[in-house]
């Protein structure tokens, strides 16, 4: 798999990027636990019937950190991402975002589950960026953004409007607003997708393979975006296969196979002195 | 293919004697006849009485028929849609009682035929002669309990609600929204997951999923089955001869022809006119359909209709 010619901005430092005001939704709730990292997980399992999909993760991700996640297919890695929205629910152990748990409610060291509505508003400070876009096609890139906001913060239409055209032209879309999903690439609509979920000025994002879908001279232009976000301190996890972006974007590399977290730390010493003989078996496949 | 720089000529399109299909040709000269005979039939068999018809046909309580009929179609279809709805959400619920019951409504709606459903409702006068809204067993409490109390909020007399007009409606109402809840239960479970999920993952809550996501999405399918649907209803006013709701067009057409003992050529009159009435609509869901099939192609103009019409207020 050839790497990416990186683009102009390489260093990952965080000057102040005043063309992205709006970076700022993306800082942390100061209100919420903040000394709590953004996301913990404790010996998370999951199963689907009688098939172990997670068998023990045990995680921390800090505020503004940029986590991606390898490994391969069926490690368990979408699962992982999909529990942290409460997409699936675990079996065992502990998951909490910004110092809430997900799902559930602890009284008297007792855990009752959260009703529907709880779990709805828990997920509004969770982005999330899907593999197959999953835009509304009945409505336009703006209306796709707008949606959120809109419907769910109940703001008002034209502020709302504003907001999305920004968030658009953040994403480098301004000039798409009007169109439907059908009507962009694969690319583009990647990152009206990644627009919409930033209108909901989540806390933390996840990425569940965002470019696994997308033609190779359309990956570029959605990892740019990705990597302005992570530039501007959002926290991030990200499931992907794009190592270049990896080692070049993120603070934390983890290795997943077969349910479990095999391998962690900074992407330049996994990528280059793996130790564990999965992940050199790994890395001589895709590198 | 375009460019011809490779300095080959373009050779010459391509003159083939064509296939010959002597068995259209056959076809064509059965069918002639046989239309020929049926044309000679009409027009010289006197039981038509062609004038007779056409002098009738457009009577003024024919004429009220018509208007009855359409109005029956659009209120029960409409009752149908909106009841389908409910009952096709219910069913899909997680509720395991609400599913179960929705169940049953498809069920029994769909298992008893409707002419038999009309008669039975035009003849639900036999088990109450008033008809109370008030606290559910109130009376059986206070008997309970050895008190006086009417928990009656008010009352009122069955033959007056039950029309035989209200009687008809209801039981084409209540049928349709039985088939019509299958029809929108295949349009929900037709849109995909990933749509729910996104929505979902945004933070909205699930009916506001369910009523800005993916019923939207669900019209596409819902559309053309709806409009057959409506066809079908149409047809089955005549039902509501039988109820009988008198001013209904099947019901005045039989009755002129049976009043003057000419029944054979108001049948006919009843065929000419819902053979009218079904075309126009037919000409409606032409264009629904074309509408909607182009749903998913590549083209503004077909996306905006689409958002026009599943757009809600």
């Amino acid at each position: 798999m050839p790497d990416r010619p990186d683009d102009a901005a390489t260093s990952p430092g965080r000057p102040g990027m005043t063309e992205f005001e709006l970076a700022e939704s993306g800082e942390p709730d100061p209100s919420a636990g903040s000394d709590a990292p953004m996301v913990r997980a404790e010996d998370v399992h999951k199963s689907f019937g009688r098939t172990e999909v997670l068998r023990g993760i045990d995680l921390e991700v800090e505020r503004g950190e940029v986590m991606c996640v390898i490994g391969p297919s069926g490690s368990g890695k979408s699962t992982f991402l999909r529990c942290i929205n409460h997409l699936e629910k675990i079996n065992a152990g502990r998951l909490s975002v910004d110092g809430q748990l997900i799902g559930y409610r602890e009284k008297n060291g007792k855990l009752h589950e959260l009703s529907e509505r709880e779990i709805a508003a828990q997920r509004r400070q969770i982005g999330m960026v899907f593999q197959r876009f999953n835009l509304f096609p009945h409505k336009t890139a703006l209306e796709n953004v707008m949606e959120a906001p809109l419907k769910v913060r109940r703001i008002p239409r034209d502020k709302a409007r504003v907001a999305a055209e920004l968030l658009l032209d953040r994403v480098g879309l301004a000039d798409r607003a009007s169109h439907y999903p059908s009507q962009l690439s694969g690319g583009q609509q990647q990152r009206v997708a990644i627009a919409r979920a930033l209108a909901m000025e989540p806390a933390l994002m996840l990425f569940d393979e965002p470019t696994s879908a997308l033609d190779p001279e359309l990956v570029g232009e959605v990892l740019d975006v990705m990597k302005t976000l992570a530039r501007d301190g959002m926290t991030m996890i990200v499931v992907t296969h794009e190592l270049g972006f990896a080692r070049e974007v993120a603070d934390t590399l983890v290795f997943m196979d077969e349910g479990r977290i095999l391998e962690q730390g900074p992407p330049p010493t996994l990528l280059t002195t793996p130790t564990h003989p999965r992940l050199r078996d790994f890395l001589s496949k895709v590198l | 293919m375009k460019t011809q720089d490779d300095g080959r000529a373009r050779p010459e399109p391509i003159k083939a004697v064509p296939v010959r299909h002597p068995g259209r040709w056959i076809a064509v000269a059965v069918l002639t006849v046989l239309g020929a005979q049926f044309i000679h039939m009409l027009l010289t068999n006197d039981q038509f009485m062609w004038g007779y018809i056409f002098d009738n046909a457009f009577n003024p309580p024919v004429l009220e028929g018509v208007q009855t009929t359409l109005k029956l179609t659009v209120g029960a279809m409409a009752i149908g849609i909106t009841l389908g709805v409910v009952i096709a959400v219910m069913r899909l619920s997680s509720n395991p009682i609400l599913s179960g019951v929705a169940w049953l409504y498809t069920w029994f709606f769909r298992a008893v035929p409707r002419i038999v459903l009309a008669v039975l409702f035009g003849n639900m006068g036999v088990l109450y002669s008033h008809y109370t809204v008030g606290f559910p067993f109130s009376g059986q409490i206070a008997d309970l309990l050895g008190v006086d109390l009417n928990g009656t909020l008010f009352s009122v007399d069955a033959n007056k609600i039950l029309l035989p007009i209200f009687a008809g409606l209801l039981a084409l109402a209540l049928s349709e929204a039985a088939y019509m809840a299958e029809i929108i239960r295949a349009g929900i479970q037709s849109v995909d997951p990933g749509q729910s999920e996104a929505a979902a993952a945004l933070g909205m809550s699930r009916p506001l999923v369910m009523r800005r996501i993916v019923l939207p999405q669900a019209m596409r399918v819902v559309i053309p089955p709806t409009g057959n649907e409506t066809i079908a209803m149409l047809k089955d006013t005549a039902i509501l001869a039988a109820v009988p709701v008198t001013n209904e067009l099947f019901f005045q057409l039989d009755a002129i022809g049976n009043r003057e003992f000419r029944p054979f050529p108001m049948l006919v009159a009843a065929c000419l006119w819902y053979l009218a009435l079904t075309s126009v609509l037919m000409v409606g869901q032409y264009f629904l359909e074309r509408r909607f099939s182009r749903g998913h192609a590549r083209t503004g103009q077909a996306r905006t209709r689409l958002r026009i019409l599943g757009k809600d207020h």
